[in-house]
This record gives structure tokens, C-alpha cells and sequence, in this order.
């Protein structure tokens, strides 16, 4: 099977300083990929490569190639506003609009004009929201104010956003790590019911979470990439040492 | 040592607080002897002092509707012409352009607030007003002309001349206020809907309803300089207490009124009569004000999150 996204010899620069070195990676469609590494790893400058989202800092600079379903993401010409349609993200804090809860969701399907009249943009609001498993918990406040939520539930509300304007890759920095263990669990559940149709990336600062959710886990180190390798391996029988210090727990 | 300190500290609290008393006492003051000295012109006249058109302080005849009229509108003539400007000034240097231009641009508005009024006014007689006669009024004569804003006699030196010199004076005020309240947007806003496929307009228009009420209390704020603005305004609107539809003629404004006959007002009522319509001024720029700061601490104080549209 090819991979949905194949990086090479990606460098990543702010400045003159080095955030990433030499990185080279295959992400397989439908799959969870995690990123584990301590704080400042460069996991998530890595992360936000893929959706160039760097773009929008003055000083990066990026070198090497990130294919998408086979085409350089990064070659002149590319549509970055199509790209990020296809690769939606969530971030580390939940960050809706304010604006209701129906109108966050519907927000990206409006400026993709994806919608062909009132009734398909209904449909495809709770379609995500449902996607997300949220539904069943606001279809009695859709226009109530998205902050009126839980912090759990604003974030699920972004992934329904994300979901919304029908991505196929998600990238998630650290979606759960301001959450509470319940809301957290939710969110995992959800990543794993989200693989059948969306390959996706998330960073995470717990181990345990990568164990649960990824099929495969990447080990990023001071910018560089240690070990990629399937997520049991990593957890059980690292090929390097330095995976293996740190999934134990001797650093980080 | 300790004793000693603690008594020093009473006294610097005690000296701290009068200080910021004196502030308080001062507004106090200020009110009551206004209210004080206006009591002939409130006892004669009553609410009419208000509603009336003629002011005639030879025949102790005190109406100050003119002037309420010229300053409200010359003030809206000046907000018309200004937010605009500002919001583009303001979503420019925050959202598009790079740092190297940015700070220079800023700063340059910033220069504009330091010049004095009395400048403004100069340059307005000089500059502004032939511009007005022979461009702008002429202009807007031909082509807007079935307006009653757009007729009558075009000296330059009137009601639209003063909203010019305002609008131009108020734009710093207000883009400083805007560009603050857009820099307190959270980055994440943008990165959602950057990270949705929003363009930089679609992202600009999330910032701007994050900023809403920041922006609102901005316009409040321009609103209240413009209001109580005096020397630049006085030397341009014509000062002629008349009420007349259109734009071209000459006015009057509560500030201008003021600055121009205060040293000739000798008879009591007339005095009065200056110190009235001074209070309205003061009461209504001290609304305005607070509105405008509580308008925008909802958006800086990052509480612009807990509200929505």
C-alpha cells in the first residue's frame, strides 16, 4: 500500500537555527501515527510541516519534500488553502469561534462553499458533530454558544469542525493534554473510530496515549527522528537504545 | 526597625491614597461648581436652554441646539471618514504586513497623535480648506449634488472641513486602539481557520468578530475625542451658530463655542449660559469615555472568548 504521506529529508529552520534534521517518514493511509519525544523535540514543528501551517511564521524555512498522495506540498504553485481543507488539524487547546455551536461546525463547509443549499449544510454540520460524538450531547443547543461547553467537549466540537469540510488526513497536537482523564478517554475512543476513514497524525506528551491510540509511533529527539517503527515494537522492543530510556522513563 | 517601617508604611499608604483621592475630589469639584455656575442659565431657561435654536447673547437669548448639532455631526462626519481608514490601517499592520514595515508605519501613526491641535488647524485653513472649495466640495457638488448635504455655498471653510480635520486627528486614536485589540486576538483563532482553508480575508473576518466589541469601543473612544475637540475644529467649521442641512456651511461646536467667547462673556447669564452648555460637553464625553473603556478591557483582557454573536 503507498503511503498518504511520504516525507524525505525534510530540514526544518527558524532563522539560522535548526529545528528539525534530516527527517524522513511514511505515514500509510487509515492508520494513527504518534509522535512521542520530550518537550522541544521538534515534534511539533514536525507536526505542522504537514500542513504548512509554519507558513505563517516569517523566519521558517523548510527544506526536503512532504508528499501528499504523491504530490510535493511544498513545490511553487501549490494551493496552500486546498491543502489545508485536505489536511485539517486540532490543536493542543480547544480554540472554537465564537460564534454557536452550530455555526463553528457549519464555518468551514461555508468558506469551501461545499454546501449545496440549507438543508445539505444542516446534514453535514451533524454529520460531523456525529463523526465526532458529539451530537447526541447539543442537538438541543446548536445556536447556544460554543463556549457554553465543557473543555472536553470544545475540543471534540473542533474535531467536528476539522471533520467538517471532509479532510483526509487530521493532525492533532496534543489534543487531550489540557483534558481531564474522562474527556481524555472520549477523545481516544474517537481517534480510534476516526482511523476507518481519516489517516491520522497526533502528537502527544503521554506515552501511554500513543500506546493506546497509534498503530505505528515515531520518537522524535532534539529535532532529530530516532526510531520509527510500529507502536507495540517501540513499546516493547525498541530497536534503539535511546527508545528504549525514554519509553521506560530513565529521561524526559 | 520593624516598628519604624510599619509606621513608614502608613504614611506612604496614607500619601499613595490621597493622591489617588485627589483624583476623585477633582472630577467632584469639577461637576459641582459646573452645575453651580450654570444654575441661572438651568433656572431661566430650563430644558429649552437644550431644544433652543437662537442664541443671541445681546438680546440674552440662549439656545444651544446648534452647537449640539455641530458637534455631533462634525463628529460623525469625522468617524464616517476615519474608522474605515483605521480598521484598514490596523488589519494591515497586524495581519498583513511584515515586521520591517510594520513598526515604522506604527510609529508614524502614533507621530500623528503628537501634533498639536493648533497645528491641525493651520493646516486645515491653509491646506484643507482651498482643497475643499476648489476640489473636493466641488466634486462632490457635481456628482452628490441632489443631496441636500452637497448644496449651497462652498467657502471651504464649514461643517465638512471640521469633520475632515477630526477624522484626521481621531484615526491614530483609534488605529492604536484596534491594533492592540487585534494583537489580543489568540493566534489560535487564526491558526483555526487558516487550518480549515480559510483565506487571509476569511481569517481576517474570524479576528474581526473576536474583536468586535474592542473595535466597537475604539469607534466610542474616537467618538469622545472628536466630541470634546476644540482648537483645530474652531479654526476651520466657521463658527456660526446655524443648523443648515447641508455640509458646505459654516458651523458651531460646544468646544469651539467656548474657546471663541469665553473671554467676552461678562454678564452673568452669559457666563452661565458657556458653563451649561461646557457640563453637557463634559457629561457626554464621560459617558462615552467609559463606554469605550469597558468596551474594550471585554476584548484585551482576553474576555472577548466568553462572548459570541
Amino acid at each position: 500500500m503507498p503511503s498518504k504521506i511520504s516525507i524525505s529529508n525534510l530540514n526544518f529552520y527558524y532563522g539560522k537555527e535548526q529545528a528539525l534534521y534530516d527527517i524522513s517518514l511514511e505515514i500509510p493511509a487509515r492508520e494513527v501515527v504518534a509522535f512521542i519525544g520530550p518537550s522541544g523535540c521538534g515534534k511539533s514543528t514536525f507536526l505542522r510541516t504537514l500542513n504548512r501551517m509554519n507558513d505563517t511564521i516569517p523566519i521558517a524555512r523548510v527544506e526536503g519534500s512532504v508528499l501528499i498522495d504523491g504530490k510535493d506540498i511544498y513545490a511553487p504553485g501549490t494551493d496552500v488553502v486546498a491543502l489545508r481543507r485536505k489536511v485539517g488539524m486540532v490543536f493542543q487547546k480547544s480554540n472554537p469561534f465564537p460564534k454557536s455551536i452550530y455555526e463553528n461546525v457549519a464555518y468551514g463547509i461555508r468558506i469551501n462553499r461545499m454546501h449545496k443549499n440549507k438543508a445539505d449544510l444542516k446534514e453535514r454540520v451533524e454529520k460531523a458533530l456525529n463523526d465526532a460524538a458529539l451530537l447526541g450531547e447539543v442537538k438541543d443547543r446548536m445556536n447556544t454558544s460554543a463556549f457554553g461547553l465543557s473543555g472536553g467537549q470544545q475540543q471534540r466540537l473542533c474535531i467536528a469542525r476539522a471533520l467538517a469540510v471532509q479532510p483526509e488526513v487530521v493532525l492533532m497536537d496534543e489534543p487531550a493534554s489540557a483534558l481531564d482523564p474522562i474527556a481524555t478517554q472520549k477523545i481516544e475512543e474517537l481517534i480510534v473510530e476516526l482511523k476507518k476513514q481519516y489517516t491520522i497524525v497526533i502528537v502527544t506528551h503521554n506515552m501511554q496515549q500513543a500506546a493506546r491510540v497509534s498503530d505505528r509511533t515515531a520518537f522524535f529527539m532534539l529535532g532529530k527522528l530516532i526510531e520509527f517503527n510500529a507502536t507495540q515494537k517501540i513499546f516493547t522492543n525498541p530497536d534503539e537504545k535511546m527508545t528504549e530510556d525514554y519509553v521506560t522513563g530513565k529521561f524526559g | 526597625m520593624s516598628q519604624t517601617g510599619t509606621v513608614g508604611d502608613k504614611v506612604f499608604r496614607v500619601i499613595l491614597f490621597i493622591t489617588a483621592a485627589i483624583i476623585l475630589l477633582i472630577v467632584a469639584v469639577m461637576i459641582f461648581m459646573m452645575v453651580l455656575n450654570s444654575m441661572p442659565t438651568i433656572r431661566q431657561f430650563g430644558f429649552g436652554f437644550l431644544t433652543g435654536r437662537e442664541w443671541k447673547p445681546a438680546l440674552s437669548e440662549f439656545g444651544a441646539l446648534p452647537f449640539i448639532y455641530g458637534t455631533i455631526v462634525s463628529s460623525l462626519i469625522a468617524l464616517i471618514i476615519s474608522v474605515p481608514i483605521s480598521l484598514g490601517i490596523a488589519i494591515f499592520l497586524v495581519e498583513q504586513a511584515p515586521k520591517k514595515i510594520a513598526t515604522p508605519i506604527a510609529f508614524m501613526v502614533e507621530l500623528l497623535a503628537a501634533i498639536p491641535s493648533v497645528v491641525y488647524g493651520l493646516w486645515g485653513i491653509f491646506v484643507l480648506a482651498p482643497f475643499v472649495r476648489n476640489y473636493l466640495g466641488v466634486f462632490l457638488e457635481n456628482y452628490l449634488g441632489w443631496l441636500p448635504l452637497f448644496q449651497g455655498r462652498l467657502t471651504g471653510i464649514g461643517m465638512l472641513t471640521g469633520g475632515i480635520i477630526l477624522a484626521l486627528m481621531i484615526t491614530p486614536i483609534i488605529t492604536a486602539v484596534v491594533r492592540d485589540v487585534f494583537e489580543a486576538v489568540p493566534t489560535t483563532q487564526r491558526e483555526a481557520a487558516l487550518a480549515l482553508g480559510a483565506t487571509k480575508w476569511e481569517t481576517t473576518q474570524i479576528v474581526l468578530g473576536n474583536a468586535s466589541s474592542g473595535i466597537a469601543g475604539a469607534v466610542v473612544l474616537g467618538l469622545g475625542r472628536a466630541l470634546g475637540e476644540t482648537m483645530a475644529v474652531t479654526m476651520v467649521i466657521g463658527n456660526s451658530p446655524q443648523i443648515s442641512a447641508s455640509l458646505f456651511e459654516p458651523a458651531y461646536t460646544i468646544a469651539s463655542v467656548l474657546a471663541a467667547n469665553f473671554a467676552e462673556a461678562t454678564d452673568r447669564l452669559y457666563l452661565s449660559a458657556l458653563i451649561e452648555i461646557g457640563l453637557v460637553l463634559f457629561l457626554v464625553t464621560f459617558v462615552v469615555n467609559a463606554l469605550a473603556k469597558l468596551l474594550i478591557l471585554s476584548v484585551t483582557r482576553g474576555r472577548a472568548s466568553a462572548k459570541h454573536t
